[in-house]
């Protein structure tokens, strides 16, 4: 199938789907948060919108997960609408607590009265290490092991493109690191866009940065860190990167 | 077991100052008997208390299925339908409003001396609660369980979409709502019953009472309305340990 036209061989180079965001405006009321963005999400690589708190990254999100409306244009690199092809984690857990660690990460299909795949869950469950918690319900797990469920829940979608809003940003920092590691791994050729106000965690899991400032919001820049990941954070490059980013997060702050 | 010796001990000491004030005042028995009176009064009697208490106990048991079947479907039809909302939103508080007390005559006019006039007065106390907290659990539910749930139904219809995530997400978070309001609604339940029975009945605690004070049978009132309390206690002791152990997930805890 033919590529659509616009979208870089980088947007397509790799499996599942790239986005191309172009001319997104989002206001609530009289307040703009965003007006007039663009941005191109690679496929198959992970995407860091990093910026500082309130600045609308969030709302960036929302709109391209389709839970919000607005003008401006959200086009897949193969032309197929995105509803229904997208993995969302949120800042909280969003754990159903009166369901089992397995029913939370089966609850796509529950919402969707399919029959629900219980040995593939249970085998989720256990790719993120909580294969005895199965049974357990989320109020009897610590933060880290629901997060931990929660990406277990997102990966069981098996979605091409996967949202994260600040996933790791309720845990200590290392169950951060711990849980930055599951996640670059499982999520390894998928698209992803993940919106952080860590600069160490784009640093860490993303292939591009993409640094967002002002008000209404612009993208300032956007950084191609090289290597794989999950990056690490002591070497002279990661250094060089920090530095990089909060020049960029400082540029019109 | 020192929380049921408190009770004990709490209980001995308010019958001892009431049987006290009795004894020392010399106040007339058809104006206020005291505790060991009553209490022999309801040995005595106690087939005839049980008698009515079977019908008022019917009545508030009925009252509360009812009343909590029309709650919770009068929450989820406001909350889903935007016709339902505009109508059945003034009209709950209306229903609240109008004193039940009020109606009492004319339910019993409409619907006749027998068990339903009762009923009916329970059930409109009763709906009052269920629906509000019902209604206000639905409304409640956290936004991002219903991010979530909305993006994976994103290719469910709007009708299914909206089921899903009213049968799956909201409904089984608004239930500890539902628990406080069926809480309120079983402690007011009795309320309905004994006013529908005041006004107008030939059986029930309420009739008891009220012909018994119409005889100056003050010991026999007495004796009722402890029968009348201690059910209305253990009725609600027995909703509030079944909503605990429905509701598992959900925290509970007093101050230190």
């Amino acid at each position: 199938m033919g590529n659509v036209p616009g979208f870089s061989q980088q947007i397509t180079g790799f499996s599942g789907i790239g986005l191309k965001l172009q001319g997104l405006a989002v206001a609530y009321g009289a307040r703009t948060i965003l007006r007039d963005l663009s941005l191109d999400v690679p496929a198959g690589r992970t995407t860091c919108l990093l910026g500082p708190s309130g600045i609308g990254k969030s709302t960036l999100l929302r709109r391209v997960a389709g839970l919000i409306d607005g003008p401006g244009t959200i086009v897949a690199s193969d032309g197929r609408p995105i509803a229904g092809r997208v993995a969302l984690m949120g800042q909280g857990d969003g754990l159903l607590p009166w369901l089992s660690a397995l029913d939370n990460v089966l609850l796509g299909a529950r919402l969707r009265g399919q029959a629900a795949d219980r040995g593939r869950g249970r085998a989720m469950l256990a790719r993120v290490g909580l294969a005895d918690a199965a049974a357990s319900r989320p109020d009897t797990l610590s933060g880290g092991m629901r997060q931990r469920v929660a990406l277990a829940r997102t990966l069981m979608e098996d979605q091409p493109l996967v949202l994260m809003d600040e996933p790791f940003s309720a845990v200590d920092a290392l169950t951060r690191l711990k849980l930055q590691d599951l996640a670059a791994e499982m999520l390894a050729d998928r698209t992803v866009l993940m919106v952080t106000h860590d600069p160490w965690e784009a640093i860490r899991i993303s292939h591009a940065i993409t640094v967002m400032t002002g008000d209404p919001a612009i993208i300032s820049r956007t950084l191609h860190p090289a290597g794989d990941t999950p990056r690490a954070i002591d070497s002279d490059a990661a250094r060089d990167l920090w530095r990089n980013l909060m020049a960029a997060l400082g540029d019109v702050a | 077991m020192t929380r049921l010796l408190t009770g004990i001990v709490t209980a001995f000491v308010l019958l001892g100052l009431w049987q006290g004030y009795v004894w020392l005042s010399g106040i007339e028995p058809f104006l206020l008997p005291g505790p060991i009176a009553v209490a022999e009064t309801l040995v005595a009697r106690h087939e005839l208390i049980l008698k009515h208490l079977g019908t008022t106990a019917l009545e508030i048991v009925l009252g509360l299925l009812i009343g909590t079947l029309l709650g919770v479907s009068a929450a989820i039809l406001i909350h889903a339908i935007p016709a339902a909302r505009r109508i059945g939103l003034p009209l709950l508080v209306v229903s609240q409003a109008i004193p039940v007390f009020a109606l009492a005559p004319l339910l019993v006019l409409w619907l006749g001396y027998g068990l339903w006039s009762k009923v009916a007065m329970a059930v409109l106390i009763i709906f009052f609660p269920v629906a509000t907290a019902f209604l206000d659990g639905l409304r409640r539910t956290e936004p991002g369980m219903l991010d979530l749930a909305s993006i994976m139904t994103a290719t469910l219809s709007p009708f299914r979409r909206t089921v899903a995530l009213m049968v799956h997400v909201r409904i089984p978070a608004a239930l500890p709502a539902l628990a406080s309001g069926l809480r309120v609604a079983t402690g007011v339940a009795p309320i309905g019953a004994v006013v529908g029975e005041w006004v107008g009945s030939s059986a029930g605690l309420g009739y008891l009472m009220l012909h018994a004070n119409g005889r100056m049978q003050i010991d026999l009132l007495f004796a009722a309305l402890f029968v009348l309390a201690l059910f209305s206690v253990l009725l609600w002791l027995s909703v509030d340990a079944l909503l605990r152990k429905a509701l598992p997930w959900q925290p509970d805890s007093f101050a230190r």
